[in-house]
C-alpha cells in the first residue's frame, strides 16, 4: 500500500469496528478527499458517517468538538496544514482544554488529520510544517508518520486515543519515500519494507519512537519527510549515524532519545519547519538537559530557513541530504 | 434595531443613542404589541417565520396580562417553576455580588434582567438535552437541579470546587445537569452545540442542543460558521442570541444590530427564526418549546433572538456608568422580567403577594445557607483553595511522563 491507501484503510478499519467513528472535511465525502485518503468511505458507510463539509475550518473543528462531547469519535480532515489556522482557536482553546477545564466531565477524543510539509512546489500555503504551534499547546497530542505501515497503525491508535490528536501527514510521502532528490524518479512504496501494510486492525502506539538505523557516532532526531532525507544523508556521508524517527512529538519518546544520545554523545536534529521556536529547539533543550555530560559536541539543527516557504527556491529551502550530510560530518568531526 | 447617532456619509463609528448624562432613548425599537403575532405550528414552513424576524413575539403586556395563542403553550406549573427559578437565580446573584464586594471572590458575573431567558429555555428543554451556555445563563442551573453550594464552591475555588480550582469563577461545567463546560473564549460554544446536535441526529437520537451567545460575540466567525453548519446539516439545535444590547461598553451596533435584527440575519442562512421579548417568560418558554418540538421532529435548527437589556455591570470588573446612562435600566420599555412575572401571577390569580414573598424569603435563606456552607469549606482568597497537586491532573487522560516530572519538580 502507499500511504494514501494505508490511511484510507485505517479509516475503513476504524469505521468498521466502531459505529461512533465519523469522518468529514472539505471534499472528504463523495469525492473522497483531494488526496483520496477517504475514498469510498461514503459509499461504504453512508453519508451519515462520512460527509463533505463547508469550507470553514473553525466550523469543522468546532462541530467536531461538539460531536466528541456527545460521544462520537470524529476524524476530521483539514485539506492542508496551511489552512488549519482558522481552526486554531477551536483546537488550542477548546479541544485541547475540554478535559482540563471541565475537570474531566467533557472530553474531546477527536483526530484532526492534515497533509503537511513541502517538497511539492506547493509554495507558501501548501508546504508549511506547523507542528510547533501544536506541540506548544498542552492537552494536544501531535503525531507524524513517515511511512504507510506507521501511518495506518498510528492513525488507528490516534482514533482510539482519548485525547485530541493532530495527525500530520507528510504529503510528499503519500506516493513513495522521498529522499530529497526531486530530479530522480520516485521509487514508490511497493518495494519498501514499510509499504507492506497488514490487512485489518493493528496499532502503532503513540509515544514510541522507531530506530530506523542503528549507529554509533551520532544520533539523528527526525520525523516525517526528513526520515528519508536523513537515511540518504547517512548513506552518502558514510557517517555511522543512529537515525530515530520520533513518530509522535507529543507524547515524546524521551527514553529512546536519551539512550541514543548517551550512547553516541552527539546529536543532530532535522526538521522541515522553520528554525526559530521550531520543535527542534525543544528537542535541543531536552537533550541538553538530560544528556549534557555525555555530549561531545554542540547539538546541531538542520531545518527550513526562517522564511515563508518559497516557490521557485523550493530546493534551496528544503533541508536536503547535502545539508544534513554536512551537519553529520561537522558534528562527528567536532572535538 | 438600535440606532446610532452618526452622520449619513463617510466613515462612521456607531454610537449608542445615549451616553452618561443624556436621557435614555429606546425610540429606535418597535416593540409591537403582545398577542399580535400568530401562533406557529412546529411543522410550519420556514416562510411562516418571516413576521417574527423584525417583529417581536410577546405574550405579557406591561400590566401582567397574557395575550394571544402563544400563551396556551405554557402551563400554570411552568410559571410557578419559572418564578421559583428566577427568584432563586436573582437571590444567588445578589449573594455572590455581595460576596465579591466582601472580598470572598475576585470575580462574579450577574444576569440581572436576563433571568427569564435561561430559566425559560431550561424549562422548555428535557433531561438529556444539552445547553451550551455563555457565562450569563446561570438560570439554567436553577431549573436543572444543581445545588447552589456547588456553584459557590466553584466561585470560591475551594476544596469542594467541582472543577478543583482549574477554572475562573462562574465558568461552570455540570454535565449531568445538561450544562456544557463554559469557555472564556467567546463564540466557540456555538458550532460545538451544532456539532453535538449533528451527533444526536447521526445517531438517530431525539436529544437536542441549545446554543447561547451574546449580541457582541455574534461578530465572531464561529457564529457565522455555526449558523451555516446548523442550516446545511439540518441539526437539531436551538440557536439563541441573547441580545442585551451591550457587549461590555460597546453597543450591539458594533455587531451589526442597527442594520438588521439578529433574527433576520440568522434567517438569511435559511433557518426559521424568531425574535422574542426576552423579558417575557411566557414568550420565552413558548418560543423555545416550539423550537424544541421542531428540532425533535427532525425539521432542523431554529434560531431565536431574545431581546433584553443587560441590567447590571458587565462583570464585577466593569463600571457601566462610564459609558451609558444610569437611568437606562429603569426606562427600558420591556421592564424587569421578574417583576413582570410576579405581576402576572397575581393579576391572573395564580399566586398571592404573600406566596411570592414567601418564595423570595426561602430563596434568600437558601442562598445564605449555601454560602455559609461554601464559606466553611473555604475561600481561595483566604488561602483555602483547591488542592495544588490537582493542577497537574486531567490535562490528558493519563499524566504523561514530562508532566509527572513537573509535578514532582513543583513538590508533589
Ligand atoms: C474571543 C474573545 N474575545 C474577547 C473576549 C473578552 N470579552 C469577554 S465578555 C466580552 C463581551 C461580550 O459581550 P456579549 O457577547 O454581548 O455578551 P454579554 O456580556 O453582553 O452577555 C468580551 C469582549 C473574550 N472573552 N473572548
Amino acid at each position: 500500500m502507499n500511504m494514501i491507501e494505508a490511511i484510507r484503510d485505517a479509516h475503513d478499519v476504524a469505521m468498521e469496528r466502531d459505529d461512533d467513528v465519523v469522518v468529514f472535511g472539505e471534499d472528504a465525502g463523495y469525492f473522497g478527499g483531494v488526496f483520496r485518503c477517504t475514498a469510498g468511505l461514503q459509499e461504504k458507510y453512508g453519508a451519515n458517517r462520512c460527509f463533505d463539509s463547508p469550507i470553514a475550518e473553525s466550523g469543522i473543528v468546532g462541530t467536531g468538538i461538539g460531536m466528541a462531547a456527545y460521544g462520537l469519535k470524529p476524524v476530521i480532515e483539514i485539506q492542508f496544514a496551511d489552512y488549519i489556522t482558522p481552526a486554531y482557536d477551536q483546537i488550542s482553546q477548546e479541544a485541547a482544554r475540554m478535559r482540563y477545564r471541565s475537570n474531566g466531565e467533557f472530553t474531546c477524543p477527536i483526530v484532526i488529520r492534515t497533509p503537511t510539509g513541502g517538497g511539492i512546489y506547493g509554495g507558501q500555503t501548501h508546504s508549511q510544517s506547523p507542528e510547533a504551534i501544536f506541540t506548544h499547546v498542552c492537552g494536544l497530542k501531535v503525531v507524524i508518520p513517515s511511512n504507510p505501515y506507521d501511518a495506518k497503525g498510528l492513525l488507528l491508535a490516534s482514533i482510539e486515543d482519548p485525547d485530541p490528536v493532530i495527525f500530520l501527514e507528510p504529503k510528499r510521502l503519500y506516493n513513495g519515500p522521498f529522499e530529497g532528490y526531486h530530479d530522480r524518479a520516485l521509487k514508490g512504496w511497493k518495494d519498501h519494507e514499510d509499504g507492506k501494510v497488514p490487512e485489518g486492525y493493528y496499532t502503532v502506539p503513540l509515544g514510541k519512537a522507531k530506530t530506523v538505523r542503528a549507529g554509533k557516532d551520532v544520533t539523528v532526531l527526525c520525523y516525517g519527510n526528513m526520515v528519508h532525507v536523513c537515511e540518504a544523508a547517512q548513506a552518502e556521508s558514510g557517517v555511522d549515524a543512529e537515525i530515530i524517527d520520533l513518530r509522535s512529538l507529543i507524547p515524546l519518546d524521551l527514553e529512546a532519545i536519551e539512550a541514543s544520545v548517551k550512547k553516541t554523545g552527539r546529536c543532530v536534529i532535522v526538521h522541515e519547519a522553520t528554525k526559530t521556536s521550531g520543535f527542534g529547539g525543544e528537542l535541543m533543550s531536552l537533550v541538553q538537559e538530560r544528556c549534557f555530560y555525555h555530549l561531545e559536541a554542540p547539538i546541531v539543527r538542520v531545518t527550513g530557513w526562517d522564511t515563508p516557504y518559497p516557490h521557485a527556491q523550493e530546493w534551496t529551502y528544503f533541508p536536503g541530504p547535502k545539508r544534513v550530510g554536512d551537519a553529520l560530518k561537522k558534528v562527528v568531526e567536532a572535538k | 434595531m438600535t440606532g446610532s447617532k452618526t452622520s449619513d456619509r463617510g466613515f462612521r463609528v456607531p454610537q449608542p443613542p445615549a451616553r452618561p448624562g443624556e436621557a435614555p432613548d429606546f425610540s429606535n425599537f418597535d416593540f409591537g404589541e403582545p398577542g399580535k403575532l400568530p401562533l406557529l405550528d412546529a411543522e410550519a414552513p420556514v416562510e411562516a417565520f418571516e413576521p417574527f424576524h423584525d417583529g417581536l413575539l410577546r405574550v405579557l403586556d406591561m400590566d401582567g396580562k397574557a395575550h394571544g395563542d402563544w400563551a396556551s403553550m405554557v402551563s400554570e406549573e411552568d410559571l410557578k417553576e419559572a418564578l421559583t427559578a428566577m427568584i432563586r437565580t436573582r437571590a444567588f446573584d445578589q449573594r455572590m455580588m455581595r460576596a465579591q464586594r466582601q472580598g470572598k471572590t475576585s470575580f462574579y458575573m450577574q444576569c440581572l434582567g436576563e433571568e427569564a431567558i435561561a430559566v425559560g429555555c431550561a424549562l422548555a428543554l428535557r433531561d438529556g438535552d444539552m445547553h451550551f451556555p455563555t457565562y450569563r445563563q446561570q438560570g439554567i442551573l436553577f431549573v436543572n437541579g444543581i445545588d447552589p453550594e456547588a456553584m459557590m464552591n466553584q466561585i470560591y475555588s475551594n476544596k469542594k470546587d467541582p472543577l478543583e480550582g482549574k477554572q475562573l469563577p462562574v465558568l461552570y461545567s455540570f454535565k449531568d445537569n445538561g450544562f456544557f463546560t463554559i469557555s472564556g473564549n467567546l463564540g466557540t460554544q456555538w458550532p460545538q452545540a451544532v456539532g453535538w446536535a449533528m451527533a444526536s441526529a447521526i445517531k438517530g437520537d431525539d436529544k437536542i442542543a441549545m446554543a447561547y451567545i451574546g449580541d457582541g460575540a455574534t461578530a465572531e466567525g464561529d457564529w457565522h460558521q455555526g449558523n451555516l453548519f446548523a442550516s446545511v446539516y439540518r441539526a437539531p439545535v436551538i440557536l439563541s442570541v441573547v441580545n442585551n444590547q451591550w457587549a461590555i461598553s460597546t453597543t450591539s451596533a458594533f455587531a451589526g444590530a442597527d442594520k438588521n435584527t439578529f433574527a433576520t440575519r440568522m434567517a438569511s442562512y435559511g433557518l426559521p427564526a424568531l425574535r422574542v421579548d426576552g423579558n417575557d417568560i411566557i414568550a420565552v418558554i413558548a418560543a423555545t418549546r416550539l423550537a424544541a418540538e421542531r428540532a425533535r421532529a427532525g425539521l432542523g435548527a431554529v434560531a431565536i433572538e431574545f431581546l433584553t437589556y443587560r441590567g447590571g455591570a458587565h462583570s464585577t470588573s466593569d463600571d457601566p456608568t462610564k459609558y451609558r446612562p444610569k437611568e437606562e435600566l429603569g426606562s427600558w420599555p420591556l421592564g424587569d422580567p421578574l417583576d413582570r412575572l410576579k405581576q402576572h401571577m397575581t393579576v391572573s390569580g395564580l399566586m398571592t403577594d404573600e406566596e411570592i414573598a414567601a418564595l423570595e424569603e426561602a430563596a434568600e435563606k437558601e442562598m445564605r445557607e449555601a454560602e455559609n456552607r461554601a464559606e466553611e469549606v473555604g475561600l481561595v482568597h483566604a488561602g483555602e483553595g483547591a488542592d495544588p497537586a490537582k493542577m497537574f491532573e486531567k490535562v490528558y487522560e493519563e499524566m504523561p511522563g514530562r508532566l509527572l516530572e513537573q509535578k514532582k519538580e513543583a513538590g508533589f
